[in-house]
């Protein structure tokens, strides 16, 4: 190809980058030099200004002040697109791919300077020999909507390299893959930085991720850069304390009580799944007061649909969903007779109104129901205005007011004014799905602490995530998911995490 | 709009409490807090308002060069909208004859609007709702009228009701599009009203215009004392009135705004979709058959072909010019039906023909359509009232 910088990794260095939106600074004179062919770590909550410094440097902000040097030369990112042929490249948290498009057809159109005729046979010869050229590979021909989300993200990768990009920024590259694709991932980004093809800035919460793959990280903390240097001199109880400030890192979480009573029971419950063509069989599963009870699995694999089958939105075909032995049918009355809440993943677009305000978003629970608990008709914005006030204090809900829209709202605080929601007053059960998806490291440990804590106050607990460490970190039983069926079950005291990984890669 | 009047209640509550804390810094910095929140909540309603009515200025404007170019000035057309809509008491007169179906329609699209639903077909449930009430004006003939104008406005109503919300629930129960099938059904519905007008229930005396038989007079509604118009505008009043508190203040347009937001939201939460649907869809249909009733009973005197005048087309237009906000459908209404009433006149002044209303109204709602992608996006309506990232 004909860009200038083909021939291996390349530099950047921000000097004093500054950026101010108003009068709010959102980075604050941070200087970071990423030599080329390292693996740099770029940590830091949310609305640290880690997004705002890749976004000055990909041409998407224009920085209020500061330089960057790209390979020693000083370069002004005027838009993306000059980034781009300096050999800037980003991939991003979600995919960019498009999905009906067969991987060899993702990569072709990305070019800028795809024809309008395509010569697909000299198209392929070319694509052939360059992925001999890489140390990983996709199949080609299949739409990339059948690919795992591991060979997604390598064709993400693979889509940066075969645009001619010299250095990488991913952002949170390995959220939505499983643990061992995000390390089969970042192992193939890691030999390319080692074979100096490439320079990597990877924007991450993973401590793990950190200390396994990077070189170097650079801490940011409200605008500010905090600290940083080569990964084998800090240790992680520095790095997360750089990040974090003074507040306390990791609460130790205590389990208390004992399991209680079976609350809910799942029996032959039989239903079709998203595509129509498995289903979805769920022999036997109760869940007890008292306990959290996990549901791993791959994406994928039955997890979301069960998640329907117990909020109501899949009809099931035939087996019994009880609730301290009646039917359940998770009607607003049913949920609200056994207090059972939940909190499904993406609560913004799965369990908010966005464009309702944050005050009326926290009176879903309680809106239709008076003093004395009967249903009301008339809707009483006082009390509505007071449960936001509460819920708002008692859960740290960040937000300029309770009129704003709550899809003004950043991720974490979106599910914490929803955490705050489903958990209050006397919850029996609370079913929950990917809790933690995409938040940052505080507001992790604060949500995994309010389930730990309703846990404790006996409290049944589901908890379907995708995350195992998750899992592994909250649950006192686990299951394992796999073809829509519970393929494995599991105490947690001897729960083992290979075990659990060959169950959910369907090998029993 | 009508978010941003809780808003400000919102906001002085939260800052009372700060308030009466004595240290005087701190009661500035609420005072601030409930300034700006105040101020963020009259943008928002200044974007619901302004974008509409910028909207509706740019739809006077491509009309005006639409105009020009056939060689027509567009002073005169705006002024003989003033004088044939809005100027005298007769132009009045007309223009509010216009309102009420006007207001019905809308509503028959802004209720299932809320819920998220794009309902067209209104039209239908008038010439339906017209239809019910004239047979069952007829058949009621010798009741007193304090028994038999209910009983006609229950007929229309329910027969609107049942058509309109049959919608609702084929889209709730078989994932029907409804915007694609409440039109089909008004065709259905004006093919079944000329079969019934000019078979079944045809006046045999009716000989150049099909027709039901005639209203007795005791079951004709009247006009208002003082105002030139019937009393179904102040029943289009009075139900736009409704439909705000019914939205605006109980728990049941609560759910139904949850519902309309986030569907997945509303079922996660156990809310009745599937009845709130129906529900909001049927009394849709049933104020659309109330504006076929006071066009029988008020208007016409029987249902015939003029009760397919097209309000119920129209209706969209206003509905979706007022936001699908109750309140505002009635200004709007009476600012179309006055730019409707003076067609005939600028038909026979300008030359031009009757459809140029037609043009103007396609103009406006387009140009609306259009500006639905500026909401949130105007730099001078930007808040910054979202929580800090």
């Amino acid at each position: 190809m004909k860009y200038e910088h083909d021939n291996g990794a390349i530099s950047v260095e921000a000097l004093n980058m500054t950026m101010k939106f108003g009068a709010f600074t959102a980075l604050d004179e941070v200087s970071i030099s990423i030599p080329a062919g390292s693996f740099h770590a770029l940590l830091g909550e949310n609305g640290a200004g880690k997004s705002t410094l890749v976004k000055c440097m990909m041409g998407f902000y224009h920085a209020t002040d500061g330089e960057l040097l790209v390979a020693g030369k000083q370069a002004r990112m005027t838009d993306p697109k000059v980034a781009q042929t300096l050999g800037l490249g980003m991939v991003y948290q979600h995919f960019t791919l498009v999905p009906s498009l067969t991987a060899a057809e993702n990569l072709v159109i990305s070019r800028t300077d795809t024809p309008a005729l395509i010569d697909w046979r000299r198209e392929r010869t070319a694509l052939d020999a360059f992925m001999a050229k890489m140390p990983f590979s996709v199949p080609l021909d299949q739409p990339v909507s059948r690919l795992a989300a591991g060979e997604k993200q390598k064709l993400e990768i693979l889509k940066q390299l075969y645009l001619g990009n010299r250095f990488l920024i991913l952002d949170e590259p390995t959220s939505v893959l499983t643990p061992s694709e995000a390390d089969e991932v970042l192992g193939h980004v890691r030999a390319l930085t080692r074979a100096g093809e490439i320079t990597v800035l990877m924007i991450t919460h993973k401590f793990r991720e950190v200390s396994a793959f990077a070189d170097d990280v650079s801490i940011l903390r409200r605008g500010k850069y905090v600290g940083g240097g080569a990964v084998a001199d800090l240790s992680i109880d520095e790095m997360s304390r750089a990040m974090m400030g003074e507040a306390p890192v990791v609460s130790e979480r205590t389990r208390k009580g004992t399991q209680g009573q079976p609350l809910m029971t799942l029996h032959g419950l039989r239903t079709a799944d998203r595509t129509g063509l498995k289903d979805i069989q769920i022999d036997d599963v109760t869940l007890h007061s008292g306990e959290i009870l996990g549901i791993a699995g791959i994406s994928g694999n039955g997890q979301m649909e069960l998640m329907e089958i117990l909020t109501g939105q899949r009809r099931i075909r035939s087996g019994t969903i009880t609730v301290n032995g009646t039917a359940y049918g998770a009607t607003r009355a049913e949920a609200r007779a056994h207090a059972i809440r939940y909190l499904p993943e993406e609560p913004l677009r799965n369990a908010c109104a966005p464009r309702m305000s944050v005050a009326e978003n926290l009176a879903f629970r309680m809106f239709d129901i008076g003093k004395d608990g009967t249903h009301v008709f008339w809707k009483d914005n006082r009390a509505i205005a007071g449960n936001a006030t509460t819920l708002i204090d008692a859960f740290k809900v960040k937000t300029s007011s309770p009129a704003a829209p709550i899809a003004s709202l950043s991720g974490g605080n979106v599910q914490r004014a929803v955490l705050g929601r489903e958990l209050t007053g006397d919850v029996k059960a609370l079913i929950v799905s990917n809790p933690c998806f995409g938040l940052d490291f505080a507001a992790v440990s604060a949500i995994r602490d309010r389930l730990i804590e309703a846990r404790n106050q006996g409290t049944a607990i589901l908890l379907i995530s995708e995350d195992l460490d998750e899992i592994m970190e909250l649950s006192d039983r686990i299951l394992v998911m796999s073809e829509g069926r519970i393929a494995f079950e599991t105490p947690i005291a001897t729960a083992d995490v290979a075990q659990i990984g060959q169950h959910m890669a369907g090998h029993g | 709009m009508w978010r941003s009047k809780a808003w400000i209640t919102l906001s002085k509550a939260s800052s009372v409490p700060q308030a009466k804390m004595s240290l005087t810094d701190q009661t500035k910095m609420a005072r601030q807090l409930a300034s700006a929140q105040i101020i963020s909540a009259l943008r928002l309603r200044a974007e619901g308002v302004l974008i509409p009515l910028g909207a509706l200025v740019a739809g006077f404007i491509a009309f005006s060069i639409f105009l020009v170019l056939l060689g027509k000035s567009p002073f005169e057309f705006f002024s003989l909208v003033w004088k044939g809509g809005f100027s005298s008491a007769f132009s009045w007169q007309n223009t509010l004859s216009r309102v009420a179906p006007l207001v019905f329609a809308a509503l028959c699209v802004a209720l299932p609007a809320r819920l998220g639903l794009v309902v067209i077909g209104g039209e239908g449930a008038i010439v339906l709702g017209g239809l019910a009430a004239a047979v069952a004006g007829t058949a009621l003939g010798g009741l007193p009228a304090v028994l038999g104008m209910p009983l006609m406005a229950l007929a229309g109503m329910v027969l609107g009701g049942l058509w309109i919300g049959a919608i609702g629930a084929l889209r709730i129960k078989r994932g029907v599009n409804e915007t694609i099938s409440s039109l089909l059904m008004a065709y259905i519905a004006i093919a079944l009203f000329n079969h019934f007008v000019e078979g079944p229930f045809r006046d045999p005396a009716s000989l150049n215009k099909p027709s039901t038989a005639p209203l007795a007079d005791s079951l004709r509604v009247g006009d208002m004392p003082f105002i030139a118009a019937h009393w179904g505008v102040l029943a289009g009043v009075i139900a736009c009135i409704l439909c705000w508190v019914l939205i605006d203040r109980t728990t049941v347009g609560f759910a139904a705004r949850i519902a309309g937001d986030n569907v997945r939201a509303a079922q996660i939460q156990g809310l009745p979709v599937a009845k709130l649907v129906i529900g909001f869809t049927a009394l849709g249909g049933a104020f659309a058959g109330l504006a076929g009733y006071f066009e029988v009973a008020a208007v016409h005197g029987s249902a015939n072909a003029s009760l397919i005048a097209g309000y119920g087309y129209t209706g969209i237009l206003v509905a979706f010019l007022a936001r699908h906000n109750p309140l505002a459908i009635l200004p709007v209404a009476i600012l179309l039906g006055g730019i409707e009433a003076s067609g005939g006149l600028i038909q026979r002044r300008m030359e031009l023909p009757d459809a140029t209303i037609l043009v103007f109204e396609g103009m406006v709602f387009i140009i609306i359509l259009l500006s639905e992608a500026l909401y949130g996006k105007l730099g001078i309506f930007k808040t910054n009232a979202g929580g800090t990232r």
